[in-house]
């Protein structure tokens, strides 16, 4: 969420955007339906778990049983602050670059076509390529 | 003062009147003034601070009942 909140503003800075996705952020990438593709049993209960989509991440560790996500997507509503899937939208229509981390997308056990079209898989020397021209690097 | 545009960003919340600022200014002509009222609070810094950065002249800006009305000309 505030990565994307400030990849919009750095784009609308008419900055070059780059958003490398690892680990559990890499959920925010994927499609909400789920997708049928060949995998072991551990790949298969990663798939489970992880949050499917944007839509479906929780915003913090305050859960309360499911009740934490829904509170939080109501004060936001209340503030009009955009949604996470909203701000994908935006972040792609400015032109940010969506890069997966390939390795940590193997090691997730998911696969490419999981994941939402537009996004580019690269590696560590990629996302170091692009932070070297960057004047503002964050690690979120 | 010539206003070639009006943007209402009104109930938007960061980074909307910058994005939407952006968005509009792009469409205008070097030296044309843009109107844009915003209740995001935020916006009066960031704005300035997006004038600065960009090279837009950020005119005036004044606050009328909890909206905040911001002139910009385009470089």
């Amino acid at each position: 969420m505030a990565a994307y909140i400030i990849a919009n503003g750095a784009a609308a800075y008419d900055h070059e955007v780059t958003i490398f996705h690892t680990f559990w952020g890499l959920n925010a990438l994927r499609k909400d339906e789920p997708i049928q593709a060949d995998k072991t049993f551990i790949e298969k209960m990663f798939g489970k778990i992880m949050p499917r989509g944007a839509n479906k991440m929780g915003l913090s560790k305050m859960n309360f049983a499911g009740f934490g996500p829904k509170m939080i997507k109501d004060v936001m509503k209340k503030h009009n602050a955009m949604p996470l899937p909203d701000l994908i939208e935006l972040a792609k229509e400015q032109d940010v670059k969506l890069v997966a981390c390939q390795m940590t997308v193997d090691l997730l056990g998911l696969r490419q076509e999981e994941i939402m079209e537009g996004v580019e898989f690269a590696g560590v020397a990629a996302y170091l390529a692009d932070a070297e021209d960057g004047n503002v690097n964050l690690f979120i | 003062m010539n206003v070639a545009k009006v943007l209402d960003a009104k109930g938007l919340a960061c980074p909307m009147p910058i994005v939407k600022t952006k968005k509009a200014i792009t469409d205008l002509q070097s030296g044309d003034v843009l109107e844009i009222h915003t209740t995001d609070k935020g916006a009066v810094k960031d704005l300035a601070a997006w004038a600065d950065s960009t090279g837009n002249e950020l005119l005036k800006h004044e606050e009328e009942n909890g909206v905040f009305k911001f002139w910009m000309k385009k470089a």
